[in-house]
């Protein structure tokens, strides 16, 4: 299925980088090919992350999020799932026709993944403390000793009271919070260009987010790092992010940096999504919902995927794929009338 | 039970072209039209796979051919299996006696088929009794909790420490040495006895260590909430959802007590004559292995394939049920 | 921990007095005459039959023989048999035999059980691991005296590689057959148990975050990998440990071992109660400490479980 893209992007603002942007995807398409047919779980994904910028990556369950992140890492389940065609860009480098063991060299120290369930991603029967050694001892060549006096360091940088006792500790003796601590410490160990936070903060309740998210914002300033933040969660995003990208049925469908998004969204998803945040001001209202569920990756409408739910659909909608159109240097849009949507009161 | 993919599965179908208004059409819904796209569940996702593996179609065949040579021996072989005629003692294979001849003259091919009898009677039955009785008590223990699982817990650790082969032998050379004189169903009832009894802590512990897992799902939790009874809780929700390993353990445990009782019958004191067992032929045919192989081969073989039908079937059966291995 | 090892051991005693009671009660409470065939051809004499029933109790209703002998053990008399043998000596001689062929069948077991269940669980669907998946399909079908006796036979006797029967002494070379045909059902558990588990945690969570962190997949594999994987197979080699030292009959039997499972197996045929209870009772003790032990290495290998 073509999907024309259109959009040109503005040059970078020059951080320092010789080759062009840090880390972009470009046109990326992955399917998943499962015994009930194929997927088509990303759909034309573009994206780029600065140094010291965050870029929250914004969707539903299976909008494709999490998968494109796992793409750039390349730690994609293969089988079923199989990139087939785009881009990943570090340093300007495609990383989808570099060798694994070039690949493999970039995790941990170019990019490395915070995930969402910490529980279930720290090996459960390593204490935490050899599990952030390990990086230092393994890809630097550190002692024994060394490392773990590092790896203490490091839960110090996250804020974990008594460091140096719970490096002997194992992942389950740790709360919630405390254990998402220490997958971020994990992370950071080799001072990584890219984060990628995929749902940091989805698993904890909302004392411990407001935490996580103050941690990771001043992490970031402090090494000035690129930070992409997955979540589907708007109250998140409002505070970290600088530009925010919407994902939709494994598109792109609205990009624009934090303030413009909220102020006035280009694009009926996000308008959706902005209404449904109930307001402690519309006391007795009906709470506003997006109609319907998202499709099923294996029957994406066609047209804009969107048009069965959406509340401003027209026959064109069914026809034609919006290609993404830039509509003002940071702003872009996937849809047939979105000059109209931003122009309305 | 609330299945995450069902919103994957049901798509909603897209609204007619030319027919867009402000209210689209049933966009929402999961299709309730879409027969094809139902969620099967784990058992249905279960049968689906089994089906399409070859293990699971050669072991049932086998099995089916097992059973139906042991309820009709004689579609099979019109030779009475305990005819002795010395005369033909230990005759090779021959158009008269497909498997030659044992040490008294007794065809083996007549012997094999009327084995299997025995064998299969003897394993289905006691593992019918074993997972009956040790699932029963295993739920009780296992639901009820508290003193009368440590009790019944204790009872089946006193039964599994003692070794299986050498418990089996002390009590059926009590009552089944050489030299007592039973008749046919006596001596299979007893070896069916010693088989449940020495067998069904296994069986309770697997019951228990699964209700103690499921005990308190949620959905159990909510059952509760909503008032259902204990029993209700039981046999509506607990057991369906702790079948699956017990399923399994039971069609393996077929080909065990198969092959344990051939064991038995070997050493002598477990199935013996009138009754015909492939365990006593072989133990007759031990000595003779140099001249007369076959009289080892044949029931040796017979007992190897039955036992590794029910084993394929009983992996079959666990790969199909487990979700894991998707 | 040690509360935790204190209650198993609590626990411990009632079973072992439940498996003891029980068998005694099946050896001795049956209706029959204790002394038939015990003196040879003729009736025992009067006086043997008096001295006999004066020193093991047997006038006396079975439970309090069962207290008396229990009594006795406890101070580790194990009784004598009617031959006046002490049953202590035999099994003192017998055991060592069936140690030695536990020790060879559990490391068969092991080494060929996880090499094969490594490497088809690491590289699914191919050709080896359909060979490995059918072999351990019929070791797993292959009764023990049926594998017994033809590989004797056809190692043994036919092409004479290996002595037919254990010699005297039970040297390690003469048991590894022996110790092959009775480790062989579990060493095709293992290798399957191994291929399931590490088939199944190579799409766990924490692998995927291993690999994210850029390690080599020698080290994902080898270090984080294995180590989760290999906990239920290192626990059940455990129980296979404690059943293989409950004395193996019928294998004992055909490569004519001198070990406990024969011993037993001579003491029952010839009714000689005694010596059955006695050998029971010792390996009941066994099975029950090794279970404690095995429960104890789980606690040691998944830290999860540390605090029961």
């Amino acid at each position: 299925m073509s999907n024309l893209y259109v959009a040109d992007q503005p040059e970078a603002a020059t951080a320092g980088h010789p080759t062009g942007r840090l880390l972009e995807v470009e046109d990326l398409r992955v399917e998943f090919r499962t015994r009930d047919g194929v997927a088509k779980v990303i759909n034309g994904v573009t994206y780029h992350v600065e140094a010291g910028e965050t870029l929250a990556v914004l969707g539903e369950s299976g909008s494709g999020k999490s998968v494109t992140a796992q793409t750039i890492m390349g730690i994609l389940d293969t089988p079923p799932g199989f990139v087939t065609g785009g881009a990943i860009r570090f340093h300007g480098k495609d990383m989808l026709k570099m060798s694994a063991e070039e690949r493999r060299r970039i995790r941990g120290e170019g990019i490395a993944m915070v995930f969402q369930d910490a529980l279930s991603a720290l090996n459960p029967v390593f204490t935490v403390g050899f599990q952030i050694a390990e990086q230092f001892r393994v890809r630097r060549g550190m002692s024994r000793k060394d490392a773990k006096k590092r790896a203490a360091e490091m839960l110090d940088q996250v804020k974990i009271p008594n460091a140096t006792q719970r490096v002997n500790e194992f992942p389950h003796q740790f709360s919630g919070g405390m254990r998402q601590r220490v997958m971020i410490a994990m992370s950071l160990a080799l001072d990584p260009e890219v984060l990628i936070a995929d749902e940091p903060t989805t698993a904890l309740d909302v004392t411990v987010q407001a935490q996580i998210m103050d941690l990771l914002a001043e992490l970031q300033r402090e090494r000035h790092m690129g930070l992409i933040l997955i979540t589907h969660d708007l109250g998140v995003v409002a505070d970290v992010a600088d530009r925010i990208a919407v994902m939709y049925a494994g598109r792109i469908v609205e990009e624009a940096n934090v303030h413009e998004l909220y102020a006035k969204p280009a694009h009926p998803y996000t308008l959706g999504l902005l209404e449904s945040i109930p307001r402690i001001d519309e006391k007795g209202q009906q709470l506003r919902t997006i109609r319907g569920l998202p499709p099923s990756l294996l029957k994406i409408p066609s047209g804009c995927p969107f048009h069965p739910r959406c509340p401003m659909a027209q026959p064109v909608c069914q026809e034609k794929v919006p290609p993404l159109l830039q509509l003002g240097p940071t702003r872009a849009s996937a849809c047939h009338f979105a000059e109209e949507l931003v122009k309305r009161d | 039970m609330s299945d995450p993919t069902a919103a994957m599965v049901t798509a909603p179908q897209a609204a007619e072209p030319g027919v867009v208004t402000d209210t689209p059409p049933d966009a929402g819904r999961p299709g309730e039209g879409a027969s094809k796209d139902k969620p099967r569940g784990l058992l249905g996702d279960a049968w689906y796979d089994l089906r399409r593996k070859p293990l699971f179609w050669i072991s049932a065949a086998f099995i089916l051919f097992f059973v139906i040579m042991a309820a009709f021996p004689w579609l099979f072989t019109q030779t009475d299996p305990n005819f002795a005629e010395l005369s033909r003692s230990r005759q090779g294979p021959s158009a008269d006696a497909w498997f030659g001849t044992d040490i008294q003259g007794r065809d083996i091919y007549a012997r094999v088929i009327y084995g299997s009898r025995a064998s299969i009677l003897v394993a289905v039955a006691a593992t019918i009794g074993t997972v009956l009785i040790g699932a029963t008590v295993g739920v009780i223990a296992g639901f009820r909790g508290g003193w009368i699982d440590q009790l019944l817990s204790r009872i089946g650790d006193v039964f599994f420490g003692l070794p299986f082969v050498l418990g089996a032998i002390v009590i059926l050379s009590q009552f089944n040495g050489p030299g007592t004189h039973r008749g046919e169903w006596a001596i299979m009832g007893l070896v069916i006895a010693v088989l449940i009894i020495l067998a069904w802590p296994v069986s309770m512990r697997i019951m228990r260590s699964t209700v103690l897992a499921t005990k308190n799902a949620d959905y159990i939790l909510a059952a509760r909430a909503l008032g259902a009874s204990n029993t209700r809780i039981i046999f509506r929700h607990l057991i369906p959802n702790c079948l699956a390993p017990v399923l399994v353990y039971a069609t393996i445990l077929v080909g065990a007590f198969i092959s344990t009782e051939a064991a038995l019958s070997y050493l002598g004191v477990g199935l013996q004559t009138p009754v015909v067992s492939w365990g006593v032929m072989i133990a007759s045919a031990q000595n003779l292995i140099r001249v007369s192989p076959y009289m080892l081969l044949f029931p040796a073989g017979a007992l190897v394939l039955a036992v590794l039908s029910f084993v394929m079937l009983g992996e079959a059966v666990r790969e199909a049920l487990d979700p894991k291995m998707r | 921990m040690g509360r935790y090892v204190l209650r198993r051991l609590l626990q411990l005693i009632p079973v072992f007095f439940g498996t003891t009671l029980l068998i005694y009660w099946l050896v001795w409470a049956v209706p029959g005459d204790p002394f038939a065939g015990k003196c040879g051809e003729r009736p025992c004499s009067p006086g043997f039959i008096a001295t006999m029933t004066e020193k093991y109790h047997l006038d006396d209703p079975w439970p309090v023989q069962y207290v008396h002998y229990m009594a006795n053990l406890l101070t580790g008399d194990f009784g004598e048999t009617f031959g006046q043998r002490p049953i202590s000596d035999i099994i003192i001689q017998a055991y060592p035999n069936t140690l030695k062929l536990a020790t060879v069948a559990l490391t068969i077991e092991a080494l060929i059980g996880l090499t094969a269940g490594v490497v088809t669980g690491l590289r699914r669907n191919g050709f080896l691991d359909n060979l490995v998946l059918i072999s351990t399909l019929f070791l797993l079908a292959i009764p023990v005296f049926v594998l017994g006796f033809v590989l004797q036979f056809l190692l043994g006797v036919q092409l004479g590689i290996i002595e037919p029967t254990v010699r005297d002494g039970a040297p390690w070379a003469d048991l590894i057959v022996p110790g092959f045909v009775l480790g062989s059902g579990s060493m095709a558990y293992v290798a399957r148990l191994t291929r399931t588990s590490i088939a199944e945690n190579r799409r766990a969570d924490y692998v995927r975050t291993a690999i994210a962190k850029g390690l080599p997949m020698r080290r994902v594999v080898g270090v984080h990998l294995l180590r989760n994987s290999l906990i239920p197979v290192i626990t059940f080699l455990g129980t296979d440990l404690g059943s293989l030292m409950s004395g193996a009959i019928i294998t004992e039997g055909i490569f004519r071992i001198n070990g406990i499972g024969g011993a037993v197996y001579r003491a029952i045929t010839t009714k000689e109660s005694a010596t059955v209870v006695g050998i029971v009772v010792v390996l009941v003790m066994v099975y029950l400490l090794m279970n404690l032990l095995v429960d104890l290495l789980y606690a040691a290998l998944d830290p999860r479980i540390r605090y029961e």
